[in-house]
């Protein structure tokens, strides 16, 4: 029962994914080829996902809690700093590369199709590296993740 | 590849995509962010925290597989890159997400939904990033 909540949410987020066409990376890219095949179809899944996650934050922040847990977790970090900078240019880089950026990719593991295990078996490795590189300039410590 | 535009399946998506953030908000107090997720998988607080992470990892890859009962067809997944770029693009994805902070649906969807500057910030980046990318790749280099 703990799981079949995460289990089920997972499910809309790939659903939402499927459906949106951004399981498929030649629409992801063609929606950044505004100078070629432009497909704008990423705008409006951006638009359906901000509308209705901006309206239920608003409701579901109201309350003390969550209803499964004792606290909510919110990202904490408001630094605009060369890391979060650098970083996400970084992830642009990669996303341009591939189209698939990580809440595209995991979904379409489900496809079974060998290049999404080979960007996510990257990803992942890419992931440990920067975790190792984040503690050793904080000298120590893990680098929490936030977002 | 051409694609086709799709206004209104890829505004139904996203809105099953933001019913997914506000329910996780809502069950686990979670933010729906993929990078955040997967660290967390990574390096789990405890075992419980790690179950509910690989839950909801396993629901998302099961979304494919609900279209495929549903319509009777693979949903389509066109990858033009070849597999050194796959892997280089992937490192690059793993690196810049982590230290970003998040990614399309943690900055892009929840962050922005929490009108955070931050985020706005991240994505207006990573955004640029890909599209500069995207053109380099397919009108400088012209593969």
């Amino acid at each position: 029962m703990r799981l079949a909540l995460p289990y089920l949410i997972g499910l809309i987020f790939g659903l939402g994914i499927t459906l949106a066409g951004m399981i498929n990376p030649a629409k992801v890219l063609n929606f950044f080829d505004i100078a070629g095949n432009w497909d704008p179809s990423l705008a409006f899944v951006m638009a359906g996902a901000l509308a209705v996650t901006f309206l239920g934050y608003r409701l579901v922040l109201r309350r003390p809690a969550p209803l499964f847990e004792p606290q909510f977790h919110l990202p904490t970090s408001r630094a605009i700093d060369a890391r979060l900078l650098g970083g996400s240019a970084l992830f642009g880089l990669g996303w341009g590369m591939t189209g698939f950026c990580p809440g595209g990719a995991l979904p379409a593991l489900g496809t079974f199709e060998p290049a999404v295990w080979l960007f996510l078996s990257a990803m992942l490795s890419g992931m440990m590296i920067a975790r190792m590189l984040a503690a050793r300039l904080d000298g120590g410590g893990p680098q929490p993740f936030s977002a | 590849m051409d694609t086709t535009f799709t206004p209104l399946l890829s505004l139904a998506g996203g809105g099953l995509i933001g019913l997914a953030a506000v329910l996780l908000m809502l069950g686990l107090g979670r933010i729906m962010g993929a990078t955040g997720l997967v660290a967390g998988l990574l390096a789990p607080a405890s075992g419980r925290d790690w179950a509910w992470r690989a839950a909801l990892v396993l629901g998302m890859a099961t979304g494919p597989l609900v279209w495929l009962a549903a319509t009777g067809t693979w949903p389509q997944v066109s990858v033009a890159a070849g597999p050194v770029q796959l892997v280089l693009g992937g490192l690059a994805v793993g690196i810049g997400v982590t230290f970003g902070g998040g990614c399309t649906s943690g900055h892009g969807i929840c962050g922005l939904a929490r009108l955070s500057p931050r985020s706005l910030v991240a994505t207006l980046t990573f955004m640029a990033s890909a599209a500069l990318t995207v053109y380099v790749i397919r009108h400088v280099i012209g593969a």
